[in-house]
């Protein structure tokens, strides 16, 4: 009897337990990055709610964990998310080990067109192989690496004339990478109304993807290239070339002439927190932070200007950032998945995601009558959309993602080696890599 | 009711089970009561450890559960061949020596103070032992606020004492200065760990020891030398491998610290063997890296067990 009900016990836990770590047929989990474009869209969601009666839940991870958590949990085989908002990079992963759903028959099925989005943002962020209409995600959220400026700085007269004095030409938004370093360099130890202020918040960041994300942003402009165009993997004279070489060099000058002090290993927030709290008079960051600056009481509003990435000799080319919602393979609640992805790809849904604080990929609400206007940074945005390149996404790419940011930072940072030395150990991590995955 | 608790246990065993037991022999009784931590021990220690030993002869990825073969002894000739590796290595071991040096130097010191007495000697242990009670996520990050040129208090205390200007150097940027600040960031938190350690063996030694010294008329620095050191040194070798092992296996703190940087300067092996493992997914070449690591911290510390118990047998 004892036994008995012992096992009933058990039982009753086991099925309560289950009940609790798998999602029901008329709920919803949503698994993305904490921050602030992830509350416009629990706010956004309400509408999908109420229309299919689907109860939405949320799982927001901060961004530091946010890789390690969700790769974790695909690879896993976890039941946590039905949807997931991922990094671009993660695509060819996802899409090769099983963990996303091919989504072209249901866009098919929906009407819905990759068309309708901007081009740069289905290949980033959907495509898998890249350039082949292979769609594993819906453009979720459009973001890429710009500046932001102290335009109030700028413009006071004294500091523009000994800027002209000193470089021989205007202060303003700069025209090339050069000439952004110059201003970083004019402003770096500066004093600014009592306070001693620096010239350029850029991404060091060490344990993460930081510092990869942002020199990139001048590699590009120097002439490096991933891989010769013509054959896959091949990666010697373009990863190392003289002008990627350049562009190293460039960031590492950037980095000693222009930083602030400390600044050794900073992304996202502590550029932020620089540039909000006035230490900095450039900051270089995602776009996605650019409504929460013009917000701000102190730095918001006229005192702050926005523009994409400078070129340098070899082009102007800008990080992207930003993700496509994909539905889990795993999930217990496929209908409803699909049914949010074909909510969400709604145009008018799509125009009100970028008026509650998301930034839609689409191009009818990007490319719209007054968008560019809408909003002082708008104009930096589509300039910056319209010159992105995105980092590997091969599905080894974490283990391209960490010898760079090793290279990258032993060499900008620690001022270890040369520039030459960094991209040719670069190169060689990466043969091995690819050799490991049996692509060369 | 009465007698004993065994006779009370006895008469409320069901019939039914004791009848079932009578007749056991102890062997068998002591491999019942023993059985469930041994399946416990195999199934939590014993098979992973022999399942990573497996993996680390492949070149299994957990995210990639296809195309696994057998690849010998390559993921370990190919970490003991990297350079990055031995890096790793080098960092650890210069972590390792300098927090367990200063940690025993300074935590043997205040706990010789403290063993004194003196007014105030309950709130000044409280006080000391505050940093050991602090997660090493929020100390580490804390930290980096405490090092920041611009507004750290340490670059001011630096400053204040040395005159060298409070914004002219990085300890956490700098390729000289990174690898102590994770060495100051680990004693400040540690060190008191190594003080209590001490006062309890500085407390076992009895008075009448000292009081017969002084009748010996030993000063001060021999009863020191050939008392307090000698009886103190196993417990302080019990904080060393304490310390030892603790530190071999650091990661949360120098994380949130430096992430690893500047470059690789104060990547310590830990956090090289959760890169290769959970972030690049290459769980056989991490299982041999976690082999060796094993191979190491057992040999090293099998070697100081055998020297620690000849010290207490002295």
């Amino acid at each position: 009897m004892k036994v008995s009900k012992l096992l009933m016990a058990t039982a009753l836990t086991a099925v309560t337990t289950a009940g609790a770590t798998t999602a029901s047929a008329d709920e919803l989990t949503l698994c993305w990055a904490a921050w602030d474009p992830a509350n416009a869209l629990v706010e956004l969601s309400k509408d999908f709610e109420s229309q299919s009666g689907i109860k939405m839940n949320f799982e927001f991870v901060p961004w530091p964990n946010f890789a390690d958590r969700m790769l974790n949990e695909l690879n896993s085989g976890g039941k946590l998310c039905d949807l997931l908002i991922g990094d671009s990079q993660w695509i060819g992963g996802a899409a090769e080990n099983g963990n996303y759903v091919k989504l072209n028959d249901f866009f098919a099925q929906e009407g819905i067109s990759m068309d309708d989005f901007i081009p740069a943002t289905v290949t980033g962020y959907a495509e898998w192989p890249k350039g082949t209409p292979n769609y594993w995600a819906l453009p979720a959220y459009a973001d890429v690496v710009g500046w932001t400026y102290r335009k109030d700085w700028f413009e006071r007269p004294e500091l523009q004339t000994e800027f002209k004095e000193k470089y021989g030409y205007d202060l303003g938004i700069p025209s090339s990478l050069e000439h952004l370093k110059d201003i970083a360099e004019f402003f770096q130890g500066r004093e600014i109304d009592g306070n001693t202020v620096y010239g350029a918040a850029i991404y060091t960041e060490r344990g993460s993807e930081g510092i990869t994300m942002g020199v990139t942003n001048a590699l590009y402009n120097y002439g490096f290239e991933y891989q010769n165009p013509n054959k896959p993997y091949d990666l010697e004279g373009y990863v190392n070339s003289p002008g990627a070489v350049a562009g190293l060099e460039f960031y590492k000058e950037l980095y000693d002439v222009g930083a602030p002090p400390g600044s050794s290993n900073w992304y996202m927030s502590e550029d932020i927190d620089a540039y909000k709290s006035g230490q900095v008079a450039l900051q270089m960051n995602f776009a996605f932070i650019w409504p929460g600056v013009n917000a701000d009481p102190n730095v918001g509003g006229d005192h702050t200007g926005y523009f994409a990435n400078p070129p340098g000799p070899a082009g102007q080319f800008a990080q992207l950032g930003g993700q496509g919602i994909s539905v889990v393979a795993n999930t217990d609640n496929m209908e409803g998945a699909l049914a949010y992805i074909k909510w969400f790809a709604q145009g008018d849904v799509q125009a009100r995601w970028t008026d509650m604080g998301g930034a839609s990929a689409m191009r009818s609400v990007v490319e719209a009558p007054g968008f560019a206007d809408a909003q002082p940074f708008n104009q930096a945005f589509l300039d910056s959309m319209a010159i992105v390149k995105d980092f590997w996404a091969e599905p080894s790419y974490a283990s391209l993602l960490l010898p760079m940011q090793g290279r990258v930072h032993e060499y900008v940072i620690a001022g270890q080696g040369t520039a030459q030395e960094a991209l040719d150990g670069l190169v060689q991590d990466w043969i091995e890599v690819f050799e490991d995955e049996g692509l060369r | 009711m009465s007698g004993t608790p065994i006779d009370r246990l006895a008469r409320a065993t069901p019939p039914s089970l004791a009848r079932r037991v009578r007749g056991l022999s102890d062997r068998a009784i002591a491999w019942l009561f023993v059985g469930p931590s041994i399946v416990l021990l195999l199934a939590v220690n014993i098979f992973p450890l022999i399942w990573t030993i497996n993996l680390s002869f492949t070149n299994f990825k957990a995210n990639r559960l296809r195309d696994v073969e057998y690849i010998g002894l390559r993921n370990y000739q190919r970490i003991l061949t990297d350079s990055g590796t031995w890096e790793s290595m080098q960092a650890t071991a210069h972590f390792l020596f300098w927090t367990i040096f200063f940690q025993v130097l300074i935590g043997f010191a205040l706990a010789y103070l403290i063993n004194k007495k003196f007014k105030g000697n309950n709130l000044w242990t409280t006080i000391i032992v505050l940093p050991m009670m602090l997660s090493p996520a929020v100390v580490g990050n804390f930290w980096t606020f405490l090092y920041q040129p611009q507004i750290g208090l340490f670059n001011y205390v630096v400053e204040f004492f040395s005159g060298v200007d409070a914004s002219s150097f990085s300890m956490i940027g700098s390729t000289h200065l990174a690898p102590w600040a994770i060495v100051i960031v680990d004693t400040w938190m540690w060190t008191p760990f190594v003080m209590l350690i001490c006062l309890a063996g500085l407390r076992s030694i009895p008075d009448s020891i000292y009081e017969a010294a002084e009748c010996d008329r030993a000063s001060k620095w021999r009863q020191f030398w050939t008392l307090t050191v000698p009886m103190v040194l196993p417990f302080l070798m019990l904080a060393v491998l304490f310390r030892g092992i603790e530190n071999f296996k650091m990661f949360d703190l120098v994380v949130q610290l430096t992430g690893g940087g500047p470059g690789s300067l104060t990547t310590l092996t830990s956090i090289d063997l959760k890169r290769e493992a959970f972030e690049k997914w290459r769980t056989g070449y991490a299982s041999a890296y976690a082999v060796i690591l094993f191979v190491t911290v057992f040999g090293l510390a099998s070697i100081y067990v055998k020297a620690l118990n000849k010290v207490k047998e002295r």
